[in-house]
């Protein structure tokens, strides 16, 4: 199966972005794929590579980009969203590419299930 | 259809409007939705007389995570997150009632 | 733009306007959508259905008023516009408040409509 997730809360704040991390672990871990992820609303904020959190908590944004390296996962970060934020090219953490809105559309059109994670 | 639901129904209407207006089907309670199926939470009696037309599942992480042990409701299912990932793909589609 | 089969789409619209952005921003994806050349349908509900309340005024509030926008979207071939009729009721609201056209559903044969479709994004 072909899995299409849609982020729409920012890390931290919301459980939404652990869930859709957790959700992904899972389906990758049963054989299937991830094809793309997309990040909306505040969700654009997990594409921060200035994020820091304390040492003894989870790197949200470490663990999307790690997840785009080892199984091709195609992280797209919404740009009206992120320009709206403040997240540019510049900040953008490594996996990460901003595009437009058409983008999740396409993910609704190619992916077997569209799953969304928000607030 | 799958209907997601994340949020309490002491504190917010999303499984509320889900059972008042989805056709039958499958819920997956997640993240602070999952209260809604302990033993003597003010949604009980809503949860169980929806039983009738919903298989209630809740995930077992958040679940654990807010420590409620043995309260599960008679008839509601524990997944984990594989068990997620099975329930959107056994139904057709899924909703998540945000 | 269009390739492959068309899907049902629904936009499932729980939240009221201004509050939070989600109601403008669902407004964006239903216009994208309707480019993709998809099926889409809109559904509004519990305090979505405030989002086509005639009258908005936004100027006090220093906000764009996207009301305007729901009136425009027959120019897209967006014609599907569903309110569920006990979200009006419970607001004392009734079509005549509505700034569009709309067809009002009751609850069963919504929750119908949403099991016909092929992706439901809520917002």
């Amino acid at each position: 199966m072909k899995f299409g997730i849609v982020v729409n809360e920012g890390p931290y704040q919301h459980q939404a972005s652990d869930s859709a991390y957790l959700f992904a672990k899972a389906a990758i871990a049963k054989g299937h794929e991830v094809w793309r992820v997309f990040f909306y609303h505040d969700g654009v904020n997990n594409a921060s590579k200035l994020t820091e959190p304390p040492q003894d908590d989870r790197n949200i944004v470490n663990r999307w980009t790690k997840l785009a390296e080892e199984h091709k996962v195609d992280l797209v970060v919404c740009v009206a969203a992120a320009m709206r934020r403040g997240i540019r090219e510049e900040n953008l953490a490594a996996g990460f590419r901003i595009s437009g809105l058409g983008q999740l559309v396409e993910a609704g059109t190619k992916c077997d299930r569209l799953i969304t994670f928000g607030d | 259809m799958l209907h997601i639901i994340n949020k309490s129904p002491l504190s917010n209407d999303s499984l509320g409007s889900c059972l008042r207006v989805a056709a039958p089907g499958d819920i997956l309670l997640t993240e602070d939705a999952v209260y809604a199926a302990t033993v003597g939470n003010a949604f009980e009696g809503k949860l169980r007389e929806a039983m009738g037309r919903f298989k209630v599942y809740v995930l077992q992480a958040d679940w654990d995570a807010r420590g409620l042990g043995d309260r599960r409701i008679e008839g509601v299912s524990a997944v984990d997150h594989g068990g997620f990932v099975d329930l959107t793909i056994s139904n057709n589609c899924c909703q998540s009632w945000l | 733009m269009s390739e492959g089969a068309v899907k049902k789409f629904m936009f499932v619209n729980r939240k009221a306007p201004y509050g939070t952005i989600y109601a403008l921003e669902s407004l964006e994806v239903v216009l994208i959508t309707a480019a993709f050349d998809q099926d889409v349908s809109l559904v509004f509900m519990d305090d979505g259905v405030y989002q086509l309340k005639k009258g908005q005024q936004t100027k006090g509030i220093e906000t764009k008023n996207f009301s305007p926008t729901y009136r425009a979207l027959e120019g897209y071939d967006i014609e599907k516009l569903y309110v569920e009729k006990e979200s009006l009721e419970a607001r004392g609201l009734s079509e005549d408040d509505l700034l569009v056209d709309v067809t009002v559903l009751g609850r069963a044969e919504m929750g119908a409509l949403m099991n016909e479709q092929d992706v439901v994004l809520s917002f």
